[in-house]
């Protein structure tokens, strides 16, 4: 195929794919501030307006008590609770402590699995954001090697 | 070029599981180069966006906290064979990546 058009497809289905997906989730900003912040409370003011969250024992935060390897330390979350809006995983020590968050639209799962660094040795929390306020679950996670590089 | 995103998903009645890999280095910028000695700049994929048939069923927002060549799993409801999940994701170069798969 002439490298042109195959570039030309290319272009068109990523395109495609983009003007796919409804203008509401697409135009939802990254969350620039709160992953700049280098304190996980500010980190947490920024995304959901407050830093308070309730200790719930409905989230299943799996994650490893020691993690040989911090540049990749498997992390799930999963929670009976209703209404969830979203997931999102804060790790104290890290020198940026939030590392991911999951937007859930109504009909998909509260049950999600990522990978993470993690610098050295911290508390790592679950925060899930529901209709009815902001729950969480926290887990030690000891680290033998740091895995932000530094 | 081809994608450099992988997808699986699994159907159990109308529940997709859904398993992605993507190849991306996830600099957090902090790490130097062994040979030269210069700081490696920040290089990560910000924003992943999943959807079916349209719409959307996950969005990930992403740190460099994320780790090289990132893993991600979740389930959705309402999937039937035949559906087409998109995967999208754009990075702070804003560069991108998608892919698409087909249910069965």
């Amino acid at each position: 195929m002439h490298p042109g058009r195959r570039l030309f497809i290319q272009g068109s289905l990523a395109l495609a794919a983009l003007a796919a997906i409804p203008r509401g989730l697409l135009a939802m900003a990254w969350p620039e501030k709160a992953f700049g912040s280098a304190v996980a409370n500010d980190a947490m003011t920024e995304l959901f307006g407050t830093s308070q969250t309730t200790p719930s024992d409905a989230i299943t935060l799996g994650a490893p008590e020691i993690a040989e390897n911090g540049a990749v330390v498997p992390i799930s979350i999963e929670t009976t609770l209703t209404g969830v809006q979203s997931v999102s995983v804060v790790v104290e020590k890290n020198p940026r402590p939030l590392a991911v968050s999951f937007e859930i639209p109504p009909g998909t799962q509260p049950d999600v699995a990522c990978r993470i660094k993690m610098g050295k040795t911290s508390q790592v929390m679950a925060v899930v954001k529901t209709e009815n306020g902001l729950f969480s679950a926290a887990k030690e996670v000891k680290v033998t090697i740091g895995g932000c590089g530094g | 070029m081809a994608s450099k995103i992988k997808v699986k998903v699994k159907l159990k009645g109308d529940i997709a599981e859904v398993k992605s890999l993507m190849l991306h280095p996830m600099e957090t910028g902090a790490r130097k180069d062994p040979d030269t000695g210069s700081t490696i700049p920040m290089h990560h994929i910000t924003q992943l966006t999943f959807a079916n048939n349209g719409e959307p069923v996950m969005v990930i927002n992403c740190s460099t906290a994320v780790s090289r060549d990132p893993y991600f799993s979740f389930s959705f409801n309402g999937a039937k064979p035949g559906d087409t999940l998109t995967v999208n994701w754009v990075d702070n170069k804003g560069d991108s990546d998608s892919t698409e798969v087909v249910l069965k």
